[in-house]
């Protein structure tokens, strides 16, 4: 039992002077794990990455890495691989140079230093650049450099500090790919801190949310998304639109619940034109365009609902609506929360099938 | 760049206004030094720079400017650390006071040495028991010298680190480099230029104090003269050209201090791309 | 866990930097200082407002001040000069020119000092033109302003040259495009956006010259109540070895030099609350 993770926080506290940068921090991480530490900036994610690097250090509670209480040994001895935001390569140092330098301060023979920063470079596919230098580079292969520097000592741990945020939409799609599929190569426990939600969705296979030094919830990114415990979580994921009394839409008229608010995510809307088949009328709203915008692959609509704006997508495919429009608004579900919890509720329709029949 | 296509007239008056300025203000009193030096002849010129008293005065010159440029340099180095890759208490502080020594004036300068070390101080009776001479003597001339250029090196290097910021000095000290280390292949490099130009400005002060000298010298010819001492006591003896003479040294000094200063400063630029 | 944990720091060094750093500070700096309080608290207050409200003391107050602002306006009228030609023109030997702007910085004073004067004698290059029509340089106010002009013209231009530098072209090109003439657009575009670092490179230029001694010292001639300048009164009474009144007058000089970089301060804090918005 004490062995279940492999990187752990306990009841951490951190403060820089009187802001509160992290409230009783708990959790546990297992081994070879890929985690994304996701929040919006100021929440705190960053100082957490920073006391497990040993960057920072904890007022109180316990840090532990591999069953081993690491509060009192330094950064350099926590044998953990750190990746900068800014990468932090040196910049008066050779792609080599970088690469073999924490092998270099580590004492290895020369030859095994050789044949280390050439696996490594082979492993991020830049062998050959050994004699650039960090300016010399794109900002993905800079990134790559970043990444061999840090795995090169073979560290238990690699920690990355928003490891996209350096570089250009374009890249950054394609690099996101190439560090999941690197990170299962090298079998690394690794966390990364992150404040894009696509991002953590697709890279992490678990995600730690967190707010205001707090931590919201922990979970695989599909729980996130399905189960938001909290109100927070319910709001900050997805494209979410907030209504209130949200028992006044068709279909949420029974829902028996205490909390007033709800998250309407345009994933669970349906828009159709009038003369469109609707499947279940009476949890059915009428809704009136406001404003369409072209995202490229998909239409996003503004529909004022009620004395509510909320937002919904069609597909470029579909018959086009036109801002002024009535058109049938089916709210499949919504995430509806009061001050401590996040609830999910279905829309009558589908949460009763029986109710359908009229 | 930003060039316009300002009128021509404008752009022309202007640039003579300039160039009228520059000429007569601050490069003829450079000539006139030089030609002034050689009026009588180089031999008249070539005694007068290898009087005895004179040599005494270079070599005062070179000890003071030698001895502030190595003190400057190891205060800058580890105050420019200090400040730039430390959080701390107390830090504004001690950029206030390496910055003060430039805002006080020469003179008072060398009064609070006097007031610190001379005889109505408290540490005299026992400086007295020791022998040792501050005041009106080399190691007062040396102090003032330092004091004049203290923030010269330091404030060249902590603009440069501070832009730089700390993350590069992490990521290695997180690899387990040592200090020493990370300072010689991690942060140097990023300081060699304005290092260097911060030695130069240093230098260019040092050897030309004259104000803050002036108060702790004593005057002693052959003792405790620097050079714009010895110049002053030459002119002030109405020996024009002896004063010229010691005064050209300087000036071919200063002129190659403003060569190597706008070589670093552009290879300085260089290096920051 | 109650315990207060030592603060670890990552970058190696800060004892040692720390303690260098301090020790060579309170060597040079901070027990020199200690000693002018410790000296000042000895004084008595009447010999002290006796001492710098003297006619002489007073005369040479004045002497001081006019000068270093003569000097520092004339300074700020050509340092902008200098600085626009310099950023805003490109011609044959600007690099060089760019260069000389630093001569007073790499000059020795005392050798700056001797040679203003001995052009200015009216036996002088310069001052024998100047003697014709009965206009002495050296030995008057207006040597003093002169060699005051010479030792503060680069902070001038150092402090506006990067201004006009970073400048965006298109602030002065937006102007032009809504039809504003060239002068207009100097005083309504560039000069509120070069003022503060105008001030600044004033100030500067300003403080430095209350404080100047040695390129002055041979140009002043030193009468008293008419060239004497107040740092040369400082001297004179460490030579008659009377450290009370020189003290008190060093005292009125940093008290004047902390004033002025005290209002700069508040200018420059002020202007760049207008430019960030902040109330």
């Amino acid at each position: 039992m004490e062995h279940k993770y492999y990187v752990e926080m306990r009841g951490v506290n951190k403060s820089f002077g009187s802001f509160q940068a992290s409230k009783d921090i708990n959790f546990g991480i297992e081994k070879g794990k890929l985690i994304g530490l996701l929040g919006p900036s100021g929440s705190g994610k960053t100082t957490i990455l920073r006391m497990l690097a040993g960057l920072e250090t904890a007022d109180n509670g316990d840090i532990i890495i591999d069953g081993k209480v690491v509060n009192d040994v330094p950064a350099s001895k926590r044998g953990i691989g750190f990746v900068f935001q800014s990468y932090a390569l040196f910049r008066y140092l050779t792609v080599y140079e970088n690469v073999a330098f924490g092998l270099k301060v580590q004492k290895w023979p020369k030859a095994k230093i050789k044949e280390r920063v050439a696996e490594m470079l082979e492993l991020v596919g830049l062998t050959g650049l050994e004699k650039r230098y960090p300016n010399q580079l794109s900002g993905g292969q800079r990134q790559r450099i970043a990444f061999a520097r840090a795995l090169a000592p073979q560290p238990q741990l690699l920690l990355l500090d928003e490891p996209f945020a350096a570089v250009d939409a374009k890249v950054r799609q394609e690099l996101r790919s190439w560090l999941r599929e690197m990170i299962s190569t090298v079998g690394v426990t690794s966390i990364f801190v992150t404040h894009d939600q696509d991002e953590a969705i697709e890279v992490a296979d678990e995600i730690i949310i967190t707010n205001q030094g707090k931590i919201e919830q922990i979970g695989t990114p599909k729980d996130i998304y399905k189960q938001p415990v909290t109100p927070f979580v319910a709001q900050f994921i997805g494209q979410s639109s907030i209504v209130e009394n949200f028992q006044r839409f068709a279909g949420f008229e029974h829902a028996n619940n205490t909390a007033t608010h709800a998250v309407v995510r345009p994933e669970y809307v349906a828009v159709t034109k009038k003369e469109e088949y609707v499947r279940y009328p009476i949890h059915t709203e009428e809704g009136v365009i406001e404003q369409t915008a072209f995202r490229g692959s998909e239409i996003e609509l503004k529909i004022r609902v009620k004395d509510t704006v909320i937002t919904a997508s069609r597909l470029l495919d579909d018959k086009p609506v036109e801002v002024g429009e009535k058109v049938n608004v089916f709210i499949y579900r919504v995430y509806a929360f009061d001050d401590k919890k996040a609830y999910v509720i279905e829309n009558d329709a589908l949460a009763h099938p029986d109710s359908v029949i009229i | 760049m930003n060039q316009r296509n300002d009128s021509g007239t404008v752009k022309w008056i202007l640039i003579v206004i300039s160039a009228l300025f520059l000429v007569v203000m601050l490069i003829l009193p450079l000539l006139y030094v030089l030609i002034t030096a050689f009026r009588e002849g180089i031999q008249i010129y070539l005694e007068a720079v290898t009087d005895t008293y004179a040599l005494k005065s270079i070599q005062l010159t070179l000890e003071a400017t030698v001895l502030a440029v190595i003190t400057n340099t190891i205060f800058g180095l580890f105050a420019a650390w200090c400040i730039t890759k430390f959080n701390f208490g107390g830090k504004k502080i001690i950029s206030t006071l390496i910055d003060l020594p430039l805002t006080v004036s020469p003179i008072i300068a060398g009064l609070i040495f006097v007031l610190t070390y001379g005889r109505q101080s408290a540490l005299y009776p026992f400086l007295k028991s020791a022998h040792i001479s501050i005041i009106y003597a080399v190691p007062g001339i040396v102090m003032a010298t330092i004091f004049v250029t203290f923030p010269f090196i330091s404030r060249e290097l902590i603009p440069v680190l501070t832009a730089q910021g700390t993350d590069e000095e992490e990521a290695a000290a997180l690899m387990g480099a040592n200090g020493w280390t990370i300072f010689r292949r991690v942060t140097f490099p990023h300081i060699k230029w304005a290092f260097l130009y911060g030695i130069v400005l240093c230098t260019a002060r040092a050897m030309g104090e004259f104000g803050a000298v002036s108060v702790l010298s004593g005057h002693l010819r052959g003792k405790t003269n620097t050079m714009p001492l010895y110049i002053e006591l030459l002119y002030q003896g109405y020996d024009f050209t002896g004063a010229f003479a010691i005064s050209s040294i300087l000036v071919v000094m200063a002129i190659i201090i403003l060569i190597l200063r706008s070589v670093l400063e552009y290879r300085g630029k260089k290096n920051e791309e | 866990m109650k315990r207060k944990r030592r603060k670890q720091r990552v970058i190696p060094g800060f004892g040692l930097s720390l303690g260098v750093t301090v020790t060579i500070l309170s060597l040079i700096v901070v027990i020199p200082l200690c000693s002018l309080v410790i000296f000042s608290a000895h004084l008595s207050f009447a010999d002290f407002i006796k001492t710098v409200t003297s006619e002489r003391v007073l005369a040479s107050y004045k002497v001081s001040f006019l000068t270093a602002l003569v000097a520092s306006l004339i300074n700020a009228v050509m340092g902008l000069i200098l600085a626009w030609v310099l950023v805003r023109y490109q011609f044959p030997g600007k690099r060089i020119m760019d260069g000389m702007i630093e001569i007073p910085f790499a000059l020795p004073t005392a050798v700056a000092g001797i040679s203003l004067t001995h052009m200015t004698v009216d036996s002088g290059w310069i001052g024998s033109f100047f003697a014709k029509f009965g206009i002495h340089i050296a030995y008057t106010r207006i040597g003093i302003t002169l060699a005051l002009v010479f030792i503060g013209i680069p902070f001038v231009v150092r402090s506006v040259q990067p201004v006009l530098e970073k400048m965006d072209a298109q602030y002065e090109e937006a102007a032009r495009i809504m039809g504003a003439s060239h002068a207009y657009t100097f005083r309504r575009v560039i000069m509120p956006e070069i003022m503060p670092a105008l001030i600044a490179g004033f100030t500067m230029a300003f403080a430095r010259s209350l404080g100047e001694y040695g390129s002055v010292v041979f140009i002043a001639g030193n009468t008293p109540y008419y060239t004497e300048i107040t740092p040369l009164l400082i001297m004179a009474k460490l030579q008659e070895y009377d450290y009370a009144s020189a003290t008190s007058i060093a005292l009125v000089m940093l008290a004047a030099a902390f004033l002025i970089l005290f209002i700069n301060a508040v200018i420059q804090s002020r202007t760049s609350r207008i430019i960030s918005g902040i109330k």
